[in-house]
């Protein structure tokens, strides 16, 4: 069966509230056959409702009551098509400013960022804003879509000028792959199809793009991190000393046969075997969930971590980290906050605010440390117990954590380790 | 060297560790299974993810009592197959109890009551965690939810006051006497889920796949004839080949004509299909928002 050999993709849209992202998002959708007759015929009916010529694609992805009512986009929503290359999943964030914890949601899992930029005003703000933020993330790859196209007549300069002021701040930010596409998403100019009216532009469409942008190194296949999720004991008579440590890798490759050090014991053992329900594996990678049976006895339990003698995490109660913050209510410096890193669960008091980044000029502002909603500040934290640490820039998985306030219960912040 | 995983193998080891994470953040979860396609995916990855021992949580059933046979059969069968505890939670008794009241008409259909029903039943076990089949794919308001979904005391949803979710890191914490729902499938799509089903050569309800039935036509949708359905004079049964797209409620699950046999022209024919599969459901008809309205409830 052909679908065998899809790779999963999974994307992020940012841009200024109008510049056309859920326009863009429903022409993909449109433009490649994902949309069905009854949500066309729905999207349909209520432009017409409005009053507005044409059906507005965009509605196909304004989903709840507030945000059609206010013809707004309130909350990330995940949309899914796919050809026969690839699956896609869409994050779609909203743009506005106050939203900000929306985009490094939608950002915390993607492949790819889509920033739009509206071709009449260039990039603004909010662009140097989505690509900081991507950069932050570490998103691995980077399609500015210069967006409105056909209201700058087509011309090559404004999307020269765009490509040139964008290169000219993004070198101080850390994006390794980036592409340019000039696009209308209203007409479908270089959405799914080339567009006829810029054949100055041979860079291929945003679908191709996302069809064959090369994800097959994202992942970390280098660092072994094995962070157990769950022990699996069964307690039957055929199974009777079964002791499976059940997770998902977290990097690197795991073999039959491997040395391996248990954390935080630091104890030394082997992989006996790599079991799923289809039977044993020679070899798990990232993000593969299986479980690991090692030949010795030890009591492993939820939070250690798997790992390599020769290739170990940062042991570490002392924490460096980028935080994005998402309560109305202040990081609280020397407060004490829940955290989730991997499978563990700890404690940690907020030991110093280091400075607040302004995301628009990249100053570092060691002044003013009121942390708010949607600022990004450099923290020190110190934890209860030890955490199994990467930095986020070498693996994703080991190096994000999130702040959970212990009186709400409410995730607070977004942490990338440095 | 390349290590990669196609999209299936993704979904799957995404869909294992959140059921994983269920079993080790919760201390009394439970899977709600309804019988359709979605559910009993759900509960074949629970079997993967806890292998080689038994899933650790009950499976819980909200009867209608106005089922098609074929889903309780089929229920049973699965249950005894993989060891699992079923409990039943009855829209009948809630009906007696005077619970909830039931509705009359041509239109009447108690998947509204499964609400109440639901909830009781989610209360009366202590669940901390109800594990759901939804898909982001199927509904608009459903394309927001998380996979940890927050239900506060009411087991009501709030849409505007969600917990973010970043990376693979999901928040269960709770105050005593609310509880999640979590959708542990929620990024597959409906060509994800029978793509899966085949390789994995699921055993699947009869009612998916083609077979001769007693149906009749209402608002642009095939009905199945049912002794729960009161027709309308000119609604006039007819006997076709038909097969469900989902299982719900006899009376608000439309039927599609199909000549399907097999889950390999299922593929083929959902991967050309022109409507969504809800587009049979009458339950989502009923406004534009019928969905979201229900999920703030706390529907499934
Ligand atoms: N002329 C033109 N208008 C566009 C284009 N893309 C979007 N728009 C319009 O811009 C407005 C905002 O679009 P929308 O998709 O809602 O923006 P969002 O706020 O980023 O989701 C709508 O009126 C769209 O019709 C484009 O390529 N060309
Ligand atoms: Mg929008």
């Amino acid at each position: 069966m052909d679908f065998q050999n899809n790779e999963l993709l999974r994307f992020t849209t940012a841009g200024s509230v109008d510049d056309g992202k859920s326009t863009l998002i429903g022409r993909l959708l449109y433009d490649s056959k994902s949309i069905f007759e009854d949500q066309y015929e729905a999207v349909k009916n209520t432009s017409e409702k409005r009053g507005e010529e044409g059906v507005n694609l965009a509605l196909l992805t304004d989903g709840l009551k507030a945000e059609r009512e206010q013809g707004i986009t309130i909350d990330v929503a995940y949309r899914y098509f796919s050809t026969p290359k690839r699956k896609f999943i869409i994050a779609d964030t909203p743009g506005h400013i106050q939203y900000t914890r929306n985009m490094v949601t939608g950002a915390s899992t993607a492949n790819v960022a889509l920033i739009l930029i509206d071709a009449r005003n260039g990039i603004v703000e909010q662009t140097r804003r989505h690509a900081f933020i991507a950069s932050l993330l570490q998103i691995p790859h980077l399609i500015i879509c210069i967006n409105k196209m056909d209201l700058v007549d087509y011309a090559q300069e404004v999307y020269d000028k765009i490509k040139d002021e964008f290169a000219a701040f993004s070198y101080k930010l850390d994006v390794k792959d980036v592409h340019f596409i000039p696009m209308s998403a209203l007409n479908g100019d270089n959405v799914v199809e080339p567009s006829k009216n810029m054949t100055w532009y041979q860079g291929g469409t945003l679908l191709y793009a996302l069809e064959n942008v090369h994800i097959g190194s994202d992942h970390n296949f280098i660092d072994c991190r094995f962070p157990v999720q769950y022990v699996i004991r069964p307690y039957t008579d055929e199974f009777h000393d079964y002791r499976g440590y059940a997770g998902r890798v977290a990097g690197g490759v795991f073999k039959k046969g491997d040395k391996v050090m248990l954390l935080p014991t630091g104890f030394t053992s082997t992989i006996a075997k790599i079991d799923t329900f289809e039977g044993e594996v020679a070899e798990a990678h990232a993000p593969m969930s299986v479980t690991l049976l090692l030949e010795d006895d030890y009591d492993l339990s939820r939070g250690d971590m798997i790992v390599r003698e020769n290739n170990q995490p940062d042991v570490t109660q002392d924490i460096e980290v980028m935080v994005c913050w998402f309560s109305d209510r202040p990081l609280q410096m020397r407060g004490k906050y829940a955290i989730q890193h991997t499978t563990q669960d700890v404690r940690c008091i907020v030991k110093d605010i280091r400075y607040k980044l302004d995301i628009n000029t990249l100053h570092r502002n060691e002044e003013d440390k009121v942390i708010k909603m949607n600022d990004i500040a450099r923290i020190q934290i110190r934890t209860t117990k030890p955490l199994f640490v990467d930095a986020y820039r070498r693996n994703r998985n080991t190096g994000s954590l999130i702040f959970i306030d212990e009186g709400t219960n409410e995730t607070v912040g977004a942490g990338m380790i440095i | 060297m390349s290590y990669h995983l196609n999209h299936l193998k993704e979904l799957e080891a995404e869909s294992i560790f959140v059921l994983r994470e269920v079993a080790a953040q919760f201390e009394n979860p439970v899977l709600m299974f309804s019988g359709g396609k979605d559910s009993i995916l759900m509960t074949h990855l629970a079997m993967k993810a806890f292998y080689p021992a038994k899933i650790p949580f009950p499976l819980l059933h909200i009867d209608t009592g106005h089922n098609f046979p074929e889903t309780i059969e089929y229920r049973d069968a699965m249950v005894e197959k993989i060891g699992a505890r079923l409990i039943v939670g009855s829209v009948q008794e809630a009906i007696d109890k005077g619970l909830v009241v039931e509705e009359k008409g041509y239109n009447a259909s108690r998947n509204y009551l499964q609400t109440t029903a639901l909830l009781e039943a989610l209360e009366n076990g202590k669940y901390d965690a109800a594990l759901g089949g939804a898909r982001r794919d199927e509904e608009k308001a459903r394309a927001k939810e998380r996979f940890f979904s927050h239900r506060d005391e009411f087991g009501q949803w709030d849409p505007k006051n969600q917990r973010p979710e970043l990376w693979n890191i999901f928040n269960g914490k709770k105050q005593f006497g609310e509880h999640f729902r979590v959708f542990p499938i929620s990024n597959w799509t409906e060509l994800d889920v029978w793509q899966y089903l085949a390789l994995e050569e699921v055993e699947l309800p009869s009612l998916y796949f083609a077979h001769k039935r007693k149906v009749f036509l209402r608002d642009g949708i095939y009905m199945a004839d049912s002794p729960f359905i009161m027709k309308k004079p000119e609604e006039k049964v007819e006997e076709m080949m038909v097969r469900c797209r989902t299982i719900g409620d006899v009376t608000c699950t439309g039927v599609w004509p199909s000549e399907a046999a097999s889950i390999e022209d299922i593929i083929i024919e959902v991967s050309t299909a022109r409507k969504t599969e809800r587009g049979g459901r009458a339950d989502d008809k009923r406004s534009e928002t019928a969905m979201e309205d229900r999920k703030k409830q706390g529907y499934f």
